[in-house]
């Protein structure tokens, strides 16, 4: 089932991540596109194909955002798709470049996500109340921070995980993000800061969550002949992977990301992993919550189940630890414009694969990467696996 | 690249220009309705909701319980089978408490929020409802809970037809 054309990633681009950008989303789109463009060394000519991934339309309150942002993404004439999992889209993004030149149709990509969250008012949170059944939630007055609440609740139970360690991440992650140049919040904190935080939805605070942000990313990928022939330090995907659990979330029990370990498990088997902790040097777990780093290290396969904190409490998921997790800064410290902030972490494990990630460089010359989003309904995994 | 470049694009609008309209923005007010049908399965169970009834439909491979009820099985993938009552009580699976609306603003008051697993419906089958007539700090995982209804002229046919789930003294 495999493809027999290798992928590469060649360049990467990012803008700012922050509240209230003046750019337009297809300007962010432009910014990050021409980056990662020039970052390769090509120009819009020599890309066959473009990928847009962009999140709710419901934010910016333009309908089929994929047409708006084109000209942006450098689409203009070009064979253009738009694809949309809900917050997995910055990850899918990617797995979808990736088959556009695997199967051969293509020798290069260009990946684009953007997002601007801040248009929409009172509060972008708002606009995801469209994102619930009708029937069933939206009448008993349902918003988004209460499921994640409710997930996160069930997990501390059945695990019997306390506060103060899922506290840590945030700390961490905030704090690794004080070296990334793009960075929104990033801050040094403590886990007392976190717990005396707002309480917003017991048990999350103010300080569990990440901000509202616009912002862009982009990709560039190639075959493995024209990547050889622009650059010598290609970046290669080795495995992709995506699936979706059922929709009747109050049917499935929260406390672990099965849609996760789905998709974790498609993408180590393209790329021959059979012990991914062993295997892999750096991990971008999706991290808008605290808690979903741990929820996802588990269904990344990367620890056992409920193992995540006690990893995250001994120092193993920090830069210099055995096994970083979210040496960008994640989320919670670099930003989280939704489909941006998922091909973010595409691009940090691009940069760390290639020894380009400066301060934030995790030590010992990292050769296996891969980074993960989670969306729609919590019930949506996307996983890619990089190499150097 | 990211240690190589030294200048990202982005270019930042103070919250406080924006707010005073110190900067060019175009505003829109959606003014669009919508009329959702509420389909075969969803039909029956609100009807039932009105008559102060919980119903659920079975598949006969799976052996599966449902609630919300479904006309096909999403495991099995075919249609499910038969219609049959549940309890109008259950467990606390999961909770929450909430002190913020739906637009991000605060509530005075919190909202104990919880998934209920119904008593004859399948082991973990639940539906997402409000707790009433309990402190939020006395609320706790497997706690037993049961519906209150509206009075029988009130009711509407929606899942707000029960105001709430309360704790069931044991």
């Amino acid at each position: 089932m495999f493809a027999k054309r290798r992928v590469a990633v060649v360049g990467a681009g990012l803008t700012l991540f922050r509240r209230n950008l003046k750019e337009t989303g297809r300007e962010l789109a432009f910014e990050a596109s021409k980056m990662a463009l020039d970052s390769a060394g090509l120009t819009r000519k020599d890309i066959d194909c473009v990928t847009l991934g962009t999140a709710p339309d419901a934010f910016d309150g333009i309908h089929m955002k994929g047409e708006n942002l084109s000209d942006g993404a450098g689409a203009y004439r070009k064979p253009y798709t738009r694809v949309f999992v809900g917050g997995g889209t910055g990850v899918f993004a990617p797995n979808a470049g990736w088959w556009h030149v695997a199967s051969g149709l293509f020798d290069t990509c260009l990946v684009v996500a953007e997002e601007k969250m801040s248009s929409c008012f009172p509060h972008p949170q708002y606009a995801f109340t469209t994102i619930f059944d009708p029937i069933m939630s939206r009448p008993i007055g349902m918003n988004l921070v209460w499921i994640f609440a409710i997930e996160m609740h069930r997990y501390m139970h059945v695990h019997g995980i306390k506060k103060e360690q899922i506290a840590l991440v945030s700390v961490k992650n905030k704090g690794n993000a004080m070296d990334h140049p793009c960075a929104q919040l990033p801050a040094k904190i403590t886990v007392e800061d976190v717990l005396n935080s707002e309480t917003l939805v017991h048990p999350v605070q103010r300080l569990d969550i990440s901000p509202t942000s616009d912002g862009a990313a982009a990709l560039v990928l190639a075959s493995e002949k024209v990547a050889k022939e622009i650059t010598d330090d290609p970046v290669w995907i080795d495995g992709v992977g995506w699936g979706i659990d059922s929709t009747y979330w109050t049917n499935r029990d929260l406390y672990y990301p099965k849609y996760v370990e789905c998709a974790a498990r498609m993408a180590y088997k393209m790329a021959g992993i059979k012990n991914p902790p062993k295997e892999i040097d750096v991990a971008e777990p999706y991290d808008p919550f605290d808690y979903k780093e741990l929820h996802h290290m588990e269904g990344l396969l990367l620890c056992k189940k409920g193992e995540a904190p006690k990893l995250t409490e001994e120092g193993v998921t920090q830069r210099d630890g055995d096994l970083p997790i979210n040496p960008s800064g994640g989320l919670l410290g670099v930003g989280n414009p939704i489909a941006a902030a998922g091909l973010m972490k595409v691009c940090e494990i691009f940069w760390q694969l290639r020894g380009e990630a400066g301060k934030r460089q995790v030590p010992g010359d990292p050769r296996t990467g891969v980074a993960q989003a989670w969306g729609d309904l919590m019930q949506y995994g996307s996983v890619i696996v990089l190499r150097s | 690249m990211s240690a190589k470049i030294k200048k990202y694009a982005g270019e930042r609008i103070k919250t406080a220009d924006l707010r005073a309209g110190k900067v060019p923005v175009v505003r829109w007010r959606p003014k669009v309705r919508y009329a959702w049908s509420t389909g075969i399965a969803m039909s029956r169970f609100l009807k039932e909701l009105k008559n102060g009834k919980i119903i659920a439909r079975k598949c006969h491979k799976c052996n599966r319980i449902v609630v919300p009820p479904r006309m096909y099985c999403e495991m099995c993938f075919r249609p499910t089978d038969e219609w049959v009552y549940v309890k109008d009580s259950g467990i606390i699976n999961t909770y929450s408490i909430s002190y913020l609306a739906a637009d991000a603003t605060r509530t005075d008051k919190p909202t104990v929020v919880a998934v209920i697993e119904i008593d004859g419906a399948s082991k973990g089958i639940g539906i997402v409802h409000i707790i009433g007539e309990a402190k939020p700090k006395d609320v706790t995982f497997g706690m037993k809970v049961k519906a209150v209804w509206k009075p029988p002229k009130e009711r509407t046919g929606a899942i707000t037809d029960i105001k709430y789930f309360k704790p069931v003294e044991v």
